[in-house]
């Protein structure tokens, strides 16, 4: 059972019901309890100053983190060491068990299916449909002349209609990408990412581009999905106030360490601004 | 949490598919036909690598001290009549340009006439236009500019017609409205939307036009490409690489000058 | 009192480019200069006016009496250029992309592009010369002169459109695990896809123009029948020539055009 025992009081009852019946209805089938491990994370761009200076967490099962800071502390970068877009310096990172930052070639892009990302810009192929891009984080899993052929597995077809309805977009599914709005975008990119079935779900400031009503509307569908799929969940986001309303933990960068992490009820002024610094724009 | 229902998932409609496949059909067709009927001579084939090989050794080493007494003067002969051909293509190609524009010009004839000596100018090939002229200047370089004019008044004047048509008609409006005679409008109307691009065509055409009017020689209009067939025909391969390298090296400046250029400009 | 100049109390009315001026004027010397220098003068165009009035006498009433020789000609031009230009556009294909920096590795990406400059800079008929030596006279001459005159054209202009691409849906399918050639099918040709489909057209098009000519030197075409027909003096049929030619040329945009429209 995914307790993390420090954060069990802070759950919702209805949640702590719903972990339960999602272990039991796990699609993948797996008893594997899915995580992330962080481990004195190092990343240099310029030797001797380290943008990350050994970060290290875990989380695990259906449990979200939000990682807060101001820009330039490595957020994004934090993020992207995680599936080595971005390759650390040193230190290791595990997804449910495995280490990633000693996998090169296949065995990384194999590793990297497993981990499935959002994006700030969406990065969905403008000119392909809705369905396309939502069937495009399958590429990992497929021969590519099938992919050229449009040949997917029935059950993948199944699938993906499934997640476009969860996400609200059925009806979109033969659309080009770019006629959509920003945030019906987005659900793409989150679809796409889900049907992937990763065992971690990054997301690098998805709601960014997007106004107030409809970031709301993301957090909503990013916390339910995960949670409903006991996926791990790490959230790159600059709006403390969404990270305190739907995440259960949050971690605050500065200087290239964590100088907090805890749940977000305890997050006070005090702490922000150790994290931001200046007091000034809490007023 | 699964469905039994079977979601099926087609990329194009079926007439898409059809008109799709009628297309990859013909040019399957198109290419079998073409590879079984073309002739080509099998013995031929099998020495050619020797031939090659044969015709390497005879370019090089290249001959040089070929270059100032042979090549130079030709090369500044092949630019000018580059420059100036193109000059007069964009002078040719105002009116032409003008006639074709269904926006300005609007009797259909005149569009269609217009339409079809720019279509003729581009299907003919620069060598075709310089025996031509050839025949009808003498060889040397007048028949190679007039040869280049022709040639480029097509490309030109496609660009011109479709800038003009496809500019704002707002301005013309108020300009019409005002009360403006035709000439203002053209100038103060169409003229300073479409006069940014016109450098930039220039340039385009004036880059290919170098390299044509280092060819068109071969038949008699002048520049670098008579030397090159003097060469060919007394079989002075040596020549033939030194001509073929200082092509390049002018073709590459050229080039570079006028991405350089453009990128200021635009 | 009207003030005719276009002074006023502000100042100038227009305020004048100079730069725009000295353009103009460096043109009009330019000109002068370059026609005196190829000794280009007005007179000797207009001398050549009379005999090219004498040219066209001679071209009417065109004479299509050898349309047999016409016509298989014409198709072998035609199949010149269908063959180089499949042959063509396919190798341009990996090579326009090895071509491409912001892709491929620099060790790559050189002698993708020096390649890709060699085969453009180089007038097609410069390589058919070479081809006839090489392969001998015939159409294949023809057809391996047009293949490299297409991958210096297509393969220029894809690898161009390739670095224009947005990186960020490359990025996201990197990061799901897709495989090399996944990433390119899904993230970077739907990107190219109309270009390439525009270029390609735009190159078989200039391959049926320039498969007219490399006959001029003995690499197959209706180019050899023309060239004969000039130096026969036999101006009628060479008007015939050049008719068909334009006609074939403007059949084929015509039928480019509406290829276009399928697959767009």
């Amino acid at each position: 059972m995914a307790l993390d025992h420090g954060l069990l009081p802070f759950f919702p009852l209805s949640n702590f019901f719903r972990n339960m019946m999602s272990m039991q209805n796990e699609s993948s089938g797996t008893s594997v309890q899915r995580s992330l491990k962080i481990e004195n994370l190092v990343k240099e761009y310029v030797p001797g100053k380290p943008i990350l200076n050994g970060i290290s967490f875990e989380v695990q099962g259906t449990n979200s983190v939000a990682i807060i800071g101001p820009s330039g502390t490595g957020k994004s970068t934090l993020i992207r060491c995680v599936n080595k877009l971005i390759p650390p310096t040193s230190g290791n990172v595990y997804v449910s068990g495995e280490n990633i930052t000693q996998l090169s070639g296949t065995a990384l892009r194999k590793a990297r299916r497993k981990i499935g990302m959002v994006f700030q810009e969406f990065n969905l192929v403008e000119r392909l449909s809705v369905m396309e891009n939502v069937l495009c984080g399958r590429l990992g899993y497929i021969a590519p002349w099938r992919a050229w052929l449009r040949k997917y597995p029935q059950e993948e077809i199944n699938r993906a209609f499934e997640l476009l309805d969860a996400v609200g977009l059925v009806e979109f599914a033969h659309q080009r990408a770019d006629s959509l709005s920003g945030g019906q975008r987005q659900r793409v990119g989150i679809a796409r990412a889900i049907i992937q079935e990763p065992h971690v779900l990054l997301a690098d400031e998805p709601t960014s581009s997007l106004d107030p009503k409809t970031s709301v509307e993301i957090m909503e569908l990013l916390l339910e999905l995960s949670e409903e799929r006991g996926i791990p969940f790490i959230i790159n986001i600059h709006d403390v106030e969404l990270a305190k309303r739907y995440t259960s933990r949050v971690i605050g960068l500065c200087g290239g360490g964590i100088v907090y992490d805890g749940s977000p009820a305890e997050l006070s002024n005090d702490n922000l601004t150790e994290i931001y610094g200046g007091a000034s724009w809490l007023q | 949490m699964s469905s039994q229902t079977v979601h099926k998932w087609q990329r194009f409609s079926f007439k898409e598919q059809m008109a799709r496949f009628a297309v990859f059909f013909g040019f399957a067709v198109a290419l079998s036909v073409s590879i079984s009927t073309v002739e080509v001579i099998p013995e031929f084939l099998y020495d050619a690598h020797i031939q090659a090989a044969d015709l390497l050794t005879r370019m090089w080493p290249m001959d040089l001290a070929y270059y100032p007494k042979g090549i130079h003067a030709a090369m500044v002969e092949t630019l000018h009549i580059a420059s100036l051909g193109t000059l007069l293509a964009i002078g040719m190609a105002i009116p032409v340009g003008i006639m074709g524009a269904n926006n300005i010009v609007r009797i259909p004839l005149l569009n269609w006439l217009a339409k079809l000596i720019l279509v003729s100018s581009r299907s003919v090939n620069s060598l075709v236009w310089a025996l031509l002229f050839v025949a009808i200047f003498g060889p040397g370089a007048l028949a190679g500019t007039v040869c280049i004019g022709f040639r480029s008044v097509g490309f030109v004047g496609k660009l011109f017609a479709e800038a003009l048509e496809e500019s704002d008609p707002g301005p013309i409006e108020a300009l019409t409205a005002a009360g403006a005679p035709w000439p203002s409008i053209f100038l103060k109307g169409y003229w300073p939307q479409v006069a940014p691009s016109f450098w930039g065509i220039f340039l385009f055409r004036w880059d290919i036009n170098v390299r044509e009017s280092a060819v068109i020689g071969l038949v008699g209009a002048g520049g670098i490409g008579m030397v090159l067939d003097t060469a060919l025909n007394l079989f002075y391969w040596d020549r033939v690489s030194v001509i073929l390298l200082s092509i390049f090296a002018v073709v590459v400046v050229a080039e570079i000058l006028v991405t350089n250029i453009r990128k200021r400009i635009i | 009192m009207i003030n005719n100049s276009k002074q006023t109390a502000y100042g100038d009315a227009f305020k004048v480019n100079w730069w725009i001026r000295a353009g103009w004027v460096l043109v009009v010397c330019y000109i002068l200069y370059a026609a005196n220098y190829l000794d280009v003068s007005f007179a000797r165009f207009i001398a050549g006016l009379g005999n090219g009035a004498d040219f066209l006498a001679e071209m009417v009433p065109v004479n299509f009496s050898r349309w047999q020789l016409l016509v298989s000609n014409l198709l072998e031009t035609v199949e010149i250029a269908v063959i180089a230009s499949a042959f063509g556009i396919f190798f341009s294909l990996p090579i326009g992309l090895l071509a491409a920096r912001n892709l491929m590795p620099s060790w790559l990406t050189w002698p993708a592009r020096l390649f890709i400059v060699l085969c453009r800079s180089f007038h097609p008929v410069i390589f058919a010369i070479l081809f006839v030596k090489a392969v001998g006279f015939g159409p294949l001459a023809g057809i391996l002169t047009l293949i490299f005159a297409s991958i210096g054209f297509v393969g220029k202009l894809f690898a161009e459109a390739i670095e224009e691409i947005s990186l960020k849906p490359v990025e996201a399918l990197q990061a799901s695990g897709a495989p090399f050639i996944s990433v390119i099918l899904y993230a970077v040709l739907p990107q190219v896809q109309n270009r390439f489909i525009g270029f390609s057209s735009y190159q078989f098009d200039a391959n049926l123009r320039n498969s007219t000519m490399v006959g001029i030197v003995g690499a197959g075409g209706i180019g050899g029948t023309l060239f004969a027909a000039f130096q026969r003096f036999d101006y009628d049929f060479l008007a015939a020539i050049l008719l068909s030619i334009i006609a074939l040329v403007m059949v084929s945009e015509f039928i480019s055009l509406r290829i276009k429209g399928v697959f767009q």
